[in-house]
């Protein structure tokens, strides 16, 4: 290893460290619990999403949420969204992400505390350690312990519990992308398809490493949301600050009662390290490994309290506010962090991009035409002097269940059209075909015109047969040559 | 930088309380940060990686060619085998299609779909040199439409494959296309001519038909044209009362066709091309829109034969 040494001669510097393990400590309070009730909601929304059932009928899948890549259709719930609609999930992400500047400018990386799956798996896996080696003093000592029997088979049971979990980590996300029950029974009788296998075995992996060994350095290391997240805080933001005004000098209770002026509140007793999931002391100030969970705020509360002094010495709050604190202002509610300009505008672009979506799912047809002229060669003369244009039609049904649909002609006067399949001995203005459920049908469509019909442009206009009566019209162009050909 | 030195050598940054590595630039000292363990180990594994990335696969540039790897990939290598899987692939196909009638493709929709890629595929190789890329033909140079519904030898899908197979006017090929228009330079004088070509026009009514013209037809046309110009499949003799022709309908371009005709040739492909393909070209052209209905097929068939007497008009 490339270790240069002092300039003065001595040990080798280290250059690289083995990670520290934190052994985080139990701990219960209002935002503990909060953590509990938001892993408990999103990973319920994780597993369960792909079982819930919606009758779309016979010709599509019943599956609530289905992105189903191989016809290309999401379906979620009563939306199903077709490629050409990507727009939509593009939507989506855009709110995703200002919805991220929203949470971050008004409460700090709340996100990263609470909701995000490295946070939330992570903090599953730490309660497998709890579970099976015991809190925090335990882990220490078992990790401290030389290797034998015993702790051979603590760590194999420990890890398996870390694999079965992975494993259902992996296999569920699969289960998104063809009919669960299906899969899930295909899967274990080893008929899936082998990119099933793959996704599950990468997954499962990544879980296994992200969640049971790498833990805060996916954070701190990996992960870019931390140094991007600098230019989205400001000192209006919530975040979880230690308010050094109020807690130093730091001293025991014994010290500070012998000499109240020069100690302040806090009694250095490490609660608010010993609990913290990344392994950080908050007192040292705002640092990357910092993900805003709040366990050390529940921490250093009920030690206050036991020690019979005001809670609120590591708390939510902005830096503004703190510094108006130390200046002797009174404590502001946390709620009037949330209400300011950047916030509130935040939050009105979020909510219009989403109001714009709603709409635009609102007014969608199910019915779309697009027509393409044949270019090569543009018109035809026909044997009785009559003109024939080709057009490729396609023909977009979205609902799930077959519809006749009617292309009529509007405008060119005297054409009739016909399509390969209807020939041209049943010509007409209008012709009806039938599309399948949720499909897209090419047709190409013959207009004849007769002889002497000059270039113009006209529509072709379809309309489902249905009692809804969508329709869509596609302008597009007659074309024409000189006479006498 | 103020740094104190401890007896264990350590050099202390004391305003972060953090260990300097030694490193100082104009007075500004580096301190140790360290990175995690297993970044380091991460770091040697890519290394490790790349070494036997360079031994197992085409890596180093040299002066000739590059270094090919003890596994003997190449991209190329793949390109041909997946082009040998393509074409193992299509074997099946070509093996059905040469099974199938070509007048039964129209019942099997998944063949019929694969021999109208493989047919348009096959036109624009073969064909689009004489009758253009989208099978428009060339009227200067007599290359005739595909896409109308006039046909000189037959518009089904037997008389196309037939067409295809063995070319048109082909002296080798002791086939049906052989039709010959004789010459009339010399036989008719410009009076006759200006007749006749008056009664030929008037078939599709372009001009008024006379007695002289009538009676030059009568005598010298009809038995290929028709009396009134519908002409004859089985001959190639070409139907002169539509508005199609195959060298221009003007006066001077029908003139000119009678004294001295041009009848062009179309060579067989039946030697050139394998019968799948044939039949694939069959299937194409015969969906380019003017394709008629095989005569056998139209008893069971409720669409009748699309080719009529000129008077389609709406």
């Amino acid at each position: 290893m490339n270790s240069p040494k002092p300039v003065d001669g001595g040990d080798e510097l280290n250059l690289y460290e083995s990670r520290k393990t934190v052994h985080n400590q139990r701990i219960d309070g209002p935002f503990r619990r909060f953590k509990w009730f938001v892993m408990l909601v999103t990973l319920g929304i994780y597993y369960v999403t792909p079982w819930l059932r919606w009758d779309r009928g016979p010709y599509a899948p019943d599956q609530a949420v289905l992105i189903d890549l191989a016809n290309r259709r999401f379906y979620m719930f009563g939306i199903e969204i077709w490629p050409h609609e990507f727009y939509f999930v593009a939507g989506l992400l855009i709110m995703a992400g200002i919805g991220l500047f929203l949470v971050t400018s008004a409460v700090g990386r709340a996100w990263c505390g609470y909701a995000c799956p490295q946070t939330v798996w992570t903090d599953l896996f730490q309660h497998v350690d709890r579970f099976v080696d015991g809190d925090r003093n335990a882990r220490i000592r078992l990790d401290k312990a030389p290797w034998g029997p015993a702790k051979v088979a603590r760590r194999g049971f420990k890890w398996s519990i870390y694999l079965v979990i992975s494993l259902i980590t992996g296999g569920a996300w699969i289960l998104y992308f063809a009919d669960a029950p299906t899969l899930f029974r295909d899967f274990f009788t080893l008929q899936a398809d082998p990119v099933a296998y793959a996704t599950v075995g990468i997954l499962t992996a990544t879980t296994f490493v992200f969640g049971g060994f790498m833990r805060e350095q996916v954070c701190v290391y990996m992960c870019p949301w931390p140094r991007i997240q600098t230019a989205m805080l400001d000192e209006k933001s919530l975040i979880v600050t230690y308010k050094d005004w109020r807690g130093e000098k730091r001293g025991s209770v014994k010290k500070a009662a012998k000499n109240p002026d020069e100690f302040g509140d806090c009694i250095d007793c490490n609660q608010c390290v010993a609990v913290c999931p990344t392994g950080i002391d908050i007192r040292e100030g705002q640092q990357i490994g910092c993900i805003t969970c709040a366990l050390c705020i529940d921490a250093c509360d009920r030690v206050m309290k036991e020690v019979g002094r005001p809670r609120g010495l590591i708390d939510y709050a902005t830096l503004e506010a703190c510094d108006a604190e130390a200046e002797g202002a009174p404590p502001q509610p946390a709620w009037k962090a949330l209400l300011r300009p950047r916030t509130i505008a935040y939050t009105l672009i979020w909510a219009s991009i989403g109001g714009a979506m709603l709409f635009a799912l609102g007014v969608r047809s199910h019915t779309d035409l697009s027509v393409s002229p044949d270019r090569n060669p543009p018109f035809m003369l026909l044997s009785d002097g009559s003109v024939r244009n080709a057009y490729t039609l396609k023909l977009r049904n979205m609902e799930s269940r077959p519809r006749d649909m009617e292309i009529a002609l509007s405008g060119l006067p005297g054409a009739m059209m016909w399509t390969d399949t209807i020939g041209p001995d049943n010509a007409a203005r209008t012709q009806i075909v039938a599309v399948p459920a949720d499909a897209t049908k090419t047709v190409r469509a013959y207009v004849k015109a007769s002889s002497g019909t000059a270039a113009q442009d006209f529509s072709f206009i379809l309309t489902s047969q249905d009692e809804q009566r969508e329709s869509d019209e596609a302008p597009t162009r007659f074309t024409a040559g000189e006479e006498g050909q | 930088m103020m740094a104190d030195k401890p007896s264990d050598g350590k050099r202390i940054d004391d305003p972060t309380g953090t260990e300097l590595v030694g490193h100082e630039w104009d007075g500004i000292e580096e301190l140790n940060t360290p990175l995690p363990r297993w970044w380091l180990w991460t770091f040697y594994l890519t290394i490790i990686w790349s070494a036997v990335y360079v031994v197992l696969y085409p890596a180093w540039p040299l002066i000739e060619k590059g270094t090919e790897g003890v596994l003997g990939w190449s991209s190329r290598g793949d390109l041909i085998d997946e082009m040998g899987a393509a074409d193992a692939a299509r074997q099946t196909f070509r093996e059905q299609l040469a099974a199938i009638d070509v007048d039964k493709l129209r019942d099997n929709p998944d063949l019929l779909q694969q021999a109208l890629a493989g047919g348009q595929a096959a036109f624009k190789v073969n064909c689009t040199q004489c009758h253009g890329s989208g099978a428009a033909g060339n009227q200067k140079l007599g290359y005739p439409n595909l896409n109308d519904d006039d046909w000189i030898w037959g518009g089904d899908l037997d008389a196309i494959h037939y067409t295809i197979a063995h070319g048109i006017r082909q002296d080798e090929d002791n086939g049906l296309r052989q039709g010959v228009m004789p010459a009339f330079d010399g036989a008719f004088d410009a009076a006759q001519l200006d007749a006749v070509t008056d009664h030929v026009l008037s078939l599709s009514k372009k001009a008024q038909s006379n007695a002289i013209g009538a009676q030059l037809y009568a005598d010298n046309c009809v038995a290929c044209h028709g009396a009134s110009g519908e002409g004859d499949r089985a001959q190639g003799a070409p139907r002169l009362d539509d508005a199609i022709w195959l060298r221009g309908g003007s006066r001077a371009e029908i003139k000119a066709q009678i004294l001295n005709p041009k009848m062009g040739a179309m060579p067989g492909w039946e030697e050139r091309l394998d019968p799948a393909t044939v039949k694939m070209l069959t299937a194409y052209v015969h969906s380019l829109g003017g394709g008629e209905q095989t005569v056998a097929n139209t008893a069971d068939d409720p669409v009748t034969e699309p080719e009529v007497d000129g008077d389609e008009q709406p």
